[in-house]
C-alpha cells in the first residue's frame, strides 16, 4: 500500500531533524516499533543484519510486524517462530545455500502459517527506492513474462509512453520503521558504512522512523574529517544504540565474518524438529539472556575471536 | 563420474564444462554455489579478464581459494574486487546493458529453458517452499543466460511448477512480446551434457554429450522431448589442470550441483 505523497511528507516533517543527541539502549529503541508496524531491515543475508534489534523487539513480545528485506537470512526463520512477524516480503528466503532449503521457511510458509512474498532483488531495491525519492512507483524490465507477477497485485504493467515498450511498475516502498546496523556513527546518527552498502540508503531515507544500531559510538569530529565515508545523514536518524557484534551470528564487514559454527550448530538444531528446534533455540539465546552480553557470552568466546579475526583480514595484503 | 580424462564427481563435471563456455573479457552476472565456482576457474584458467558481478553488490571479484562464499552477499566476495555498489546499482548494471552473460543454477527446467525455483507442486499449496528468486529472475530477464544444473527427470519436466526465472517462456517469440526485449536462455549444461535452444521455437536442443554418455540415456533423464543431431560431438572432459584449479578454489567441496 502506497503512503500519499502529503502523508509522507507529514510523517517526515513530524520528525525532530534537528542536529541532536538520540543514543539510547535496546530496550528504549525496541519501545519505538509498535505491533503492527512495516519494518525495513538492512544489510542483505548474513551480511549486517540488524540482530541486536531483532533480537530486542522480539524478547519485547511485538506482534504482527510485516518485514521487507532484500535478502533473508536465519533472523526470517526467527522472527516467525516467535510470532514477531508472519510475513516477510524478500527476494530470497533460506538460511544460505550451504545448509540447504531451511526447514523453519518451509515449515511456517507451506503450512499457511506465515507468508513470505516474493520479489525479484531489484524489484525489492526499485521499491525503496521509488520510496526514498519521494514518487509512487518507478519502472523496470524484469519479472515480465515469469509468474512472479501474476502473484503480485501491487504491480502494474504499462507500454511505455516514449517507446511503446513494455515495463513493470512497483510501487514504492516507505517503511514505518528501518533497521540498519553500521559499523560506526555519531551520537546524531551519522552512520559510516563499510563495504557493501546493499540497499540501506534507500532504506533509510525511504523509512518514515530509522533505528540505528552501530558497533562504535564515535564522536562527530571524527564524522566531519570524512563525511565522504558518511551514508546515511542524521536528519534521517530517529534512534542510535551502540551494540558491539551487534550483527553476530551474521557477519559486519570489516569487522567479523559470520560465526559459522554457531550457524552449522542452529542449522542442526532446526533440520531435526523446525518447530521445537526453533524455539528451544529462541529461549536459550533470545528468552534466557539478561543482556545482550550475556548472548554473545553464549555464542562464545572462542568463535566471536575467530569470527574476528577472519572479518579484520579483509585488509590484510 | 568416470571418464577417459581424471575422475571427476558431477558437480566437478559441471563447473568445469560450464567455466569452459566464458570467454576472456567477458562481463559475468554470477550467483552462488556452482555458477560462482566455475566462473572463478575460468578466471584462473583461459578467462583472466573475466570480469565476475554478484548481486550482493560486487564488481571484479577474484574470489580467494578455500574461503568461499556462504552467498554473494558476504566480505568474501570483495576481496580484490575493482568496485562495491549498492545491490540495486549492480543489478541495474543488468538492465542497462552492461552484462554479457548470466550464470546461475535451477531446482527445475522446462522445454523452453524456464526456471523454477519458488515452489515444488501448486503455489497455493506447495509440496516444498524454494527459497525463490533472489536475482535470478532479474538476471533471466535481463541478459543471455547459461545455466548449470544437475541432470534428473523431476528436474528437467516439460513445464515448470512455477516460472521463477523466464527462459524463452512458451517459445516463439512468446517471450519478446511478454516485453523481455534482451537476453534468453544461451546454454545448460548439465553432467549428461551440453544444451542450446534452436532458433524459431526456442525448444532445448542437445548439442554435445560429455564422454560415456549415450543420447537415449539423456532423453531417458529428461521429462520432455529433447531435440537433437543424429551426430553430436563428445565434450573434451575434464583435465587434470582443470580439475586440480578446482580442488585449489574449493578444498571442501562446499557447493554441490
Amino acid at each position: 500500500m502506497t503512503i500519499a505523497y502529503d502523508e509522507l511528507c507529514r510523517r517526515t516533517r513530524e520528525r525532530d531533524r534537528s542536529l541532536r543527541e538520540k543514543v539510547m539502549s535496546l530496550e528504549e529503541a525496541a519501545a519505538l516499533v509498535p505491533d503492527g508496524a512495516s519494518v525495513g531491515i538492512g544489510g542483505s543475508t548474513l551480511s549486517r543484519t540488524p540482530m541486536a534489534m531483532i533480537w530486542a523487539l522480539i524478547r519485547a513480545g511485538r506482534k504482527n510486524l510485516f518485514c521487507c528485506r532484500s535478502i533473508t537470512s536465519s533472523e526470517g526463520e526467527l522472527l516467525f517462530a516467535s510470532g514477531a512477524s508472519s510475513h516477510i516480503l524478500t527476494s530470497w528466503f533460506s538460511q544460505g545455500i550451504v545448509w540447504g532449503v531451511s526447514r523453519v521457511m518451509r515449515l511456517y510458509t507451506e503450512t499457511g502459517r506465515a507468508r513470505f512474498e516474493e520479489w525479484s532483488h531489484m524489484a525489492v531495491g526499485l521499491r525503496f527506492r521509488s520510496g526514498a525519492m519521494g514518487v509512487p512507483f518507478l519502472p523496470m524490465r524484469s519479472m515480465m513474462g515469469s509468474d512472479l507477477i501474476g502473484r503480485l497485485p501491487d504491480t502494474r504493467q504499462i507500454d511505455c509512453p516514449f517507446t511503446g515498450e513494455k515495463l513493470v511498475l512497483v510501487p514504492a516502498l516507505n517503511p514505518d520503521v528501518a533497521l540498519i546496523h553500521v559499523q560506526r556513527c555519531d551520537a546524531y546518527g551519522n552512520a559510516q558504512i563499510d563495504g557493501l552498502p546493499f540497499m540501506d540508503i534507500d532504506l533509510a531515507i525511504a523509512a518514515n522512523r530509522v533505528i540505528l544500531t552501530t558497533e562504535r559510538i564515535v564522536s562527530n569530529d571524527q564524522i566531519r574529517r570524512s563525511p565522504d565515508h558518511t551514508k546515511i545523514p542524521f536528519l534521517a536518524v530517529d534512534a542510535v544504540v551502540e551494540v558491539p557484534f551487534g550483527s553476530a551470528p551474521h557477519e559486519c564487514y570489516g569487522l567479523y565474518e559470520p560465526l559459522y559454527k554457531h550457524l552449522d550448530f542452529y542449522a542442526a538444531q532446526i533440520r531435526q524438529d523446525p518447530d521445537q528446534g526453533c524455539k528451544d533455540y529462541l529461549e536459550r539465546y533470545f528468552y534466557e539472556p539478561k543482556s545482550w552480553t550475556e548472548y554473545l557470552g553464549l555464542l562464545g568466546l572462542d568463535e566471536l575471536l575467530e569470527a574476528s579475526r577472519c572479518g579484520r583480514s579483509i585488509y590484510d595484503d | 563420474m568416470t571418464t577417459n580424462g581424471a575422475a571427476c564427481t558431477a558437480s566437478e563435471l559441471l563447473a568445469v564444462i560450464s567455466a569452459r563456455l566464458l570467454r576472456d573479457g567477458q562481463v559475468v552476472f554470477a550467483g552462488v554455489g556452482i555458477p560462482l565456482l566455475a566462473a572463478t576457474l575460468a578466471q584462473r584458467l583461459h578467462a583472466p579478464d573475466l570480469t565476475i558481478l554478484f548481486e550482493g553488490g560486487v564488481i571484479g571479484a577474484f574470489i580467494e581459494p578455500g574461503k568461499l562464499p556462504p552467498s554473494t552477499n558476504e566480505q568474501r566476495c570483495t576481496r580484490r574486487a575493482n568496485m562495491v555498489l549498492g545491490s540495486t546499482e549492480v543489478l541495474l548494471l543488468l538492465q542497462r546493458g552492461y552484462v554479457d552473460v548470466g550464470f546461475m543454477g535451477g531446482a527445475q527446467i522446462d522445454q523452453y529453458g524456464n526456471l523454477n525455483s519458488s515452489f515444488i507442486g501448486e503455489p497455493g499449496r506447495p509440496i516444498t517452499r524454494l527459497p525463490g528468486t533472489g536475482g535470478g529472475n532479474d538476471i533471466a530477464s535481463l541478459t543471455q543466460m547459461i545455466v548449470a544444473m544437475k541432470h534428473e527427470k523431476r528436474r528437467f519436466v516439460n513445464r515448470v511448477d512455477f516460472v521463477t526465472s523466464p527462459g524463452f517462456l512458451s517459445g516463439g517469440d512468446s517471450r519478446h512480446a511478454a516485453g523481455l526485449i534482451a537476453g534468453g536462455m544461451f546454454r545448460v549444461v548439465t553432467d549428461l551434457g551440453v544444451f542450446g535452444f534452436e532458433e524459431g521455437a526456442k525448444r532445448m536442443k542437445l548439442l554435445a554429450l560429455h564422454p560415456g554418455v549415450a543420447s537415449d540415456q539423456v532423453q531417458e533423464n529428461t521429462g520432455f522431448e529433447l531435440l537433437m543431431d543424429a551426430d553430436l560431438p563428445v565434450t573434451d572432459p575434464p583435465t587434470e589442470n582443470e580439475l586440480a584449479v578446482l580442488r585449489h578454489l574449493d578444498p571442501d567441496r562446499l557447493y554441490t550441483a
